[in-house]
């Protein structure tokens, strides 16, 4: 748990950087949300003579949760989604390594739908001291989706070029979004101190953004309308969630084989969503989908059993 | 208007042709099933224990028909519903039934945390499976109850439970219903049922150690040494000594706590017998 | 050089080989010795010697229980004291034969020189001479499986050897004894290599030997090199990388030639491969050409805390105590006492326990290393499905056993386990896996023979 965290570090003190007090803000709202809750459901409603807190995934999920937020979002809509995420997701399951779907996710996902406004207004990086009242700004995500919608190529221009959505400089215009999705270097270097200290392994970000490009790729040749691949893995929350999100323990599979299915098919639900959906941002839906499928996944995904592999002298 | 009078029609006739579609199935695909099963099936307690033998009530209910038909229900005994039930169900089908006595589980270990010292700890899985296979357990004694309660996880009636300061487990008879659940679950056989014998009195040996008599002392203070004594004893040739471990068959023994005097480690429990009345000496000679 | 190892998963524990550059020391011997009649896979032995009788080193004192069993020597000279019941390495008190010692006198049947006896130099030897010879000796497996040798030597029909693959391997940590045995005899290992291959009637032989033994791998491929120069077997020398279980059988076999011993109940012979211990190796010359039974072993002590580890070379029968007493006497505070090594040994609550044909050492573990740590709930961290060299999924397999649905457990194959630890020792979680998939394969294994037995 802590490991992810440190591998968070850098994507959130560029976060901080961009968008300033409200991101702190937000994040801390959101830490602090989900550790009392996740201390107050296992003391009264669960009554275990241990509390899980000091593991860290309630921590966890409060940063992650907090870094798919807009950084203006009000106080009491984070903590309901803290409840809703440590609430629902988690404990109702059974706590620890029982639930089904990425808690931060469920949380996020019920307040995109219990309240779409709040939910969708991007603050622009660069005002480091608004909170609830920052400026706010269109999305690269919001960009393509216009593009799409209206059959217009040149909508595109708007774009940021991919080497500024890379370091997450958006003072070119149409670059806002949630706090973890700025800096998709940040979110590499965090990637690369996982791999290294075995916390996770390559195969289900590599898989997603793998699909993400090579579908991207056929789409751009097809018809200019959809961005190119590079702005597309860029932009959203494609890097935060194909990293951190998806590669959770509990909801994601067990076999090597069986992640590069879920990667598979999170990449493609994500360009479904993302082209030719009604929300402009289809990470978050098409990996809760995929976690669905994870059982699923785990039980006819099987790793290769010793014996199987017939004589090779 | 005239929508409504089609939706309705148009509704009407779907929900028709599904109800004849039904019908028809339910009388060709139909599976016979003797109608004396599910009445039997409403007598039985419901609690689906396996304690008879068979697979939950309804495999029970149908055992029953089956006895019924083929002329006797002997062997066919609900233990939790008892002779009660299984007069019910005697009268439902005609038939008379054997009555069988009353039995409970008893836990043949005595060994205590006080008189059955520990020697090692152990720091592994702690269910009694595991701790036996890993070796005789925190004791000397490799016969002995491990304490780690499998008979209590395996009881579906609440009726057995480790007491904390004892280590060792204790039945309520009230709720026993002797299925069996706690003598398969427990590795060393130490749960046997037992007759539960006139006003719950019973009498046994509280021990399964068959080491030699030496041995098994060192391990317990309240072990059966294997000297013989009760054997020798009892009048009714109910106790046979083997594997140096005394044993008490319960359908010979006639309660006369003879046995339980003569054993010098007191490993035989005589239970819920009336505490013996005070002796009072009358001195010669004396006026009161 | 280049090495080979095991396609699928394997951990990397601490080496600990505190015992690597320690000489093997003659073990005194005991007062008393503990011979327990079930040193072995298979019927225990029947004793042929009773209270009074006079015995000396090399005498038999218990006769092969069944077809699959071994008979049991004596390794002192003395009187046998009783037939009695003692704690073996099982945890339980079993049957045993007691020796009070007396002198050390050996039977004259033994060659107690030095020489090297060379297998062409004794044109008596066929293969059924061999196998008798290693039957009559009572030698077994000394890796610690304790298979008895002369049935390994003779498949079924249905498989037909084709290579030995000498385990000498000792993937365990902490454990020295092969290494030692190795530098100090590999003479007479490999003439026990030529005569397991006579005996098994093969002319292709390996030697398993892990690289963080560097000296021994030297050592034998250049004595290998001369003595088998010309003739018509072809030994080589495998290096193997340093990875747990690369001891396995089914793992060396792999690792070795490459190939895969199916499922239960299959065994390596079924590939063509009969894999021995090089402890075994070594007693098989002892026994065929120093017509030595088998009663001695090399045993390495060790632990973190013991004053002065080492490795012995221990008649079988004598007390654990009693090494421990050399080695320094068991540590202060809380004590691990494990016959075999810390992955697959067993934990004992007596020192009591003599060493027998399979105690390829006595391992202390003290303080923190002795206990286990508070195990948290399961994350799905899939990091046992990775180490598992099976192929198996630890986490789904301990679950099921725990839950008792024995018909599932036999269908994610749990009787393939081979209960190496590698799950348990990985688990972040610190969950008790091999605990409760030890449960769920011994039930299921007993479900599959009354199933076969009622056919």
């Amino acid at each position: 748990m802590y490991g992810v965290m440190i591998a968070l570090l850098p994507a959130l003190l560029v976060s901080f950087f961009y968008f300033g007090i409200g991101s702190f803000i937000v994040c801390l709202t959101s830490v602090v949300a989900c550790v009392f809750f996740e201390w107050a459901i296992n003391k009264f409603m669960l009554g275990n003579k241990q509390n899980t807190i000091l593991d860290g995934s309630a921590a966890l999920t409060g940063i992650l949760l907090g870094m798919n937020l807009p950084s203006n979002l009000p106080i009491w809509i984070i903590i309901i989604g803290a409840l809703f995420a440590i609430g629902v997701a988690k404990m109702s399951f059974g706590g620890l390594g029982q639930n089904i779907f990425n808690p931060a996710l469920v949380g996020r996902c019920a307040l995109l739908v219990a309240f779409p406004a709040q939910m969708t207004s991007w603050p622009i990086p660069g005002h480091l001291f608004d909170y609830t009242d920052a400026a706010t700004g269109a999305t690269p995500l919001a960009v393509m989706k216009q593009a799409i919608k209206e059959g217009d190529v040149s909508v595109l221009d708007q774009l940021p070029d991919a080497f500024s959505l890379l370091l997450g400089d958006h003072s070119i215009g149409g670059g806002a979004g949630t706090i973890g999705e700025i800096c998709g270097l940040a979110l590499i270097a965090g990637f690369l101190f996982m791999i290294w200290r075995k916390i996770i392994t390559w195969h289900i970000p590599v898989s997603i953004i793998g699909t993400v490009f090579v579908i991207s790729t056929l789409l751009h040749l097809a018809n200019p309308i959809y961005a190119d691949p590079t702005t597309v893995i860029l932009s959203g929350g494609l890097m935060l969630g194909a990293i951190f999100m998806a590669t959770d323990y509990v909801t994601s599979p067990m076999t090597p084989k069986g992640q590069l299915i879920y990667g598979i098919c999170i990449g493609l639900l994500t360009v479904i969503i993302r082209n030719w959906g009604a929300y402009p941002e289809g990470m978050s839906f098409a990996i809760l989908i995929m976690n669905a499928f994870t059982p699923l996944i785990n039980n006819y995904v099987k790793p290769k059993r010793f014996g199987e592999v017939p004589a090779s002298k | 208007m005239n929508f409504i009078l089609i939706a309705v029609a148009v509704l009407g006739a779907i929900g028709l042709i599904a109800a004849l579609v039904l019908y028809v199935c339910s009388k060709k695909f139909a599976v016979y099933e003797d109608p004396r099963i599910a009445q039997v099936n409403e007598l039985l307690p419901g609690a689906n224990c396996g304690g008879c033998g068979f697979p939950g009530c309804g495999g029970m209910a149908d055992a029953l028909v089956k006895g019924a038909d083929a002329g006797s229900l002997d062997g066919l005994l609900c233990p939790v519903g008892g002779t009660e039930t299984m007069g019910k169900v005697a009268d439902l089908l005609g038939m008379a039934i054997a009555n069988g006595e009353p039995k409970v589980a008893v836990v043949r270990c005595n060994g205590s945390c006080e008189l059955r010292p520990r020697i090692a700890e152990y720091a592994g899985l702690r269910t009694c499976a595991a701790m036996h296979a890993c070796g005789a357990g925190e004791t000397a004694c490799g016969f002995g109850c491990l304490g780690c309660g499998d008979c209590e996880a395996a009881c579906q009636f609440d009726a057995i439970h480790i007491n904390p300061e004892t280590g060792l487990p204790e039945v309520d008879d009230e709720k026993c219903t002797a299925c069996g659940a706690c003598v398969k679950a427990c590795p060393r056989n130490i749960i046997e049922l037992r007759k539960k014998g006139p006003k719950n009195r019973r009498v046994f040996v509280s021990c399964v150690n068959k080491d030699k008599g030496a041995v098994s002392m060192k391990a317990c203070k309240v072990s059966c040494i294997g000297c013989g004594k009760c054997e020798k004893e009892c009048a009714f040739g109910a106790i046979i000594l083997e594997n140096n471990c005394s044993y008490i068959d319960f359908e010979k023994c006639r309660l006369c706590k003879k046995c339980v005097t003569v054993c010098p480690t007191k490993a035989i429990h005589a239970v819920n017998f009336p505490a013996p009345k005070p002796v009072v000496t009358i001195e010669e000679g004396k006026e009161a | 050089m280049t090495s080979k190892t095991f396609r699928i998963g394997g951990i990397h524990p601490e080496e600990n080989k505190l015992t690597h550059e320690v000489a093997t020391k003659v073990a005194a011997l005991p007062k008393q010795a503990i011979f327990p009649l079930g040193q072995h896979i298979g019927a225990p032995a029947k004793p042929v010697v009773q209270k009074g009788d006079k015995v000396k080193v090399g005498t038999l004192i218990a006769e092969a229980g069944g077809f699959v069993s071994a008979p049991i020597y004596s390794s002192v000279s003395g009187t046998v004291f009783k037939i009695d019941t003692a704690i073996d390495a099982t945890g339980y008190r079993k049957p045993v034969i007691i020796i009070n010692v007396e002198g050390d006198e050996w039977e004259e049947s033994i060659d107690r020189s030095d020489k090297l006896e060379l297998v062409k130099d004794h044109p008596e030897l066929t293969s059924e001479e061999i196998v008798n010879r290693i039957k009559t000796a009572g030698v077994v497996g000394m890796g610690g499986a304790c298979f008895p040798t002369f049935i390994k030597l003779t498949p079924p029909p249905t498989a037909k050897a084709e290579c030995v693959i000498i385990n000498a391997v000792e993937c365990e940590p902490y454990i020295t004894a092969d290494y030692r045995l190795m530098m100090e005899h590999a003479d007479e290992i490999l003439v026990g290599l030529e005569l397991l291959m006579k005996g098994a009637k093969v002319t292709r032989g390996y030697i398993g030997i892990e690289t963080n033994k560097p000296a021994a791998i030297e050592l034998l491929a250049k004595k290998c090199e001369e003595v088998f120069k010309g003739s018509e077997y072809n030994v080589e020398v495998v290096p193997l990388k340093q990875r747990y279980p690369q001891g396995g059988e089914k793992q060396l076999v792999d690792a070795v030639i490459q190939r895969q011993v199916p499922a239960p109940p299959a065994i390596p012979v079924n590939v063509g491969a009969i894999v021995q211990n090089v402890g075994t190796a070594f007693a098989v010359y002892e026994a065929v050409m120093k017509h030595k039974p088998l009663f001695e072993r090399y045993t390495t002590v060790t632990g973190k805390k013991l004053a002065q580890p080492g490795n012995f070379k221990v008649r079988m029968g004598t007390p654990m105590k009693e090494l421990i007493d050399a080695c320094g006497g068991m540590p202060e505070g809380d004590n691990k006492l494990l016959a075999g090594g810390p992955m697959m040994g067993k934990a004992l609550t007596s020192t009591e326990v003599p060493i027998c044909k399979g105690t390829n050492s006595v391992t202390i573990l003290s303080g923190d290393d002795a206990r286990r740590k508070e195990p948290q709930p399961c994350i799905r961290c899939a990091k046992c499905v990775g180490a598992c060299p099976m192929g198996l999924e630890p986490y789904l397999l301990a679950k099921i056993s725990e839950v008792k649905n024995w018909e599932k457990a036999e269908q994610e194959d749990i009787v393939s386990c081979i209960e190496c630890g590698s799950c348990q020792f990985t688990c972040p979680a610190h969950r008790p896996l091999l605990d409760n998939i030890r449960q769920g394969k011994a039930t299921v294994m007993g479900i599959i023979r009354s199933r076969a037995a009622k056919k």
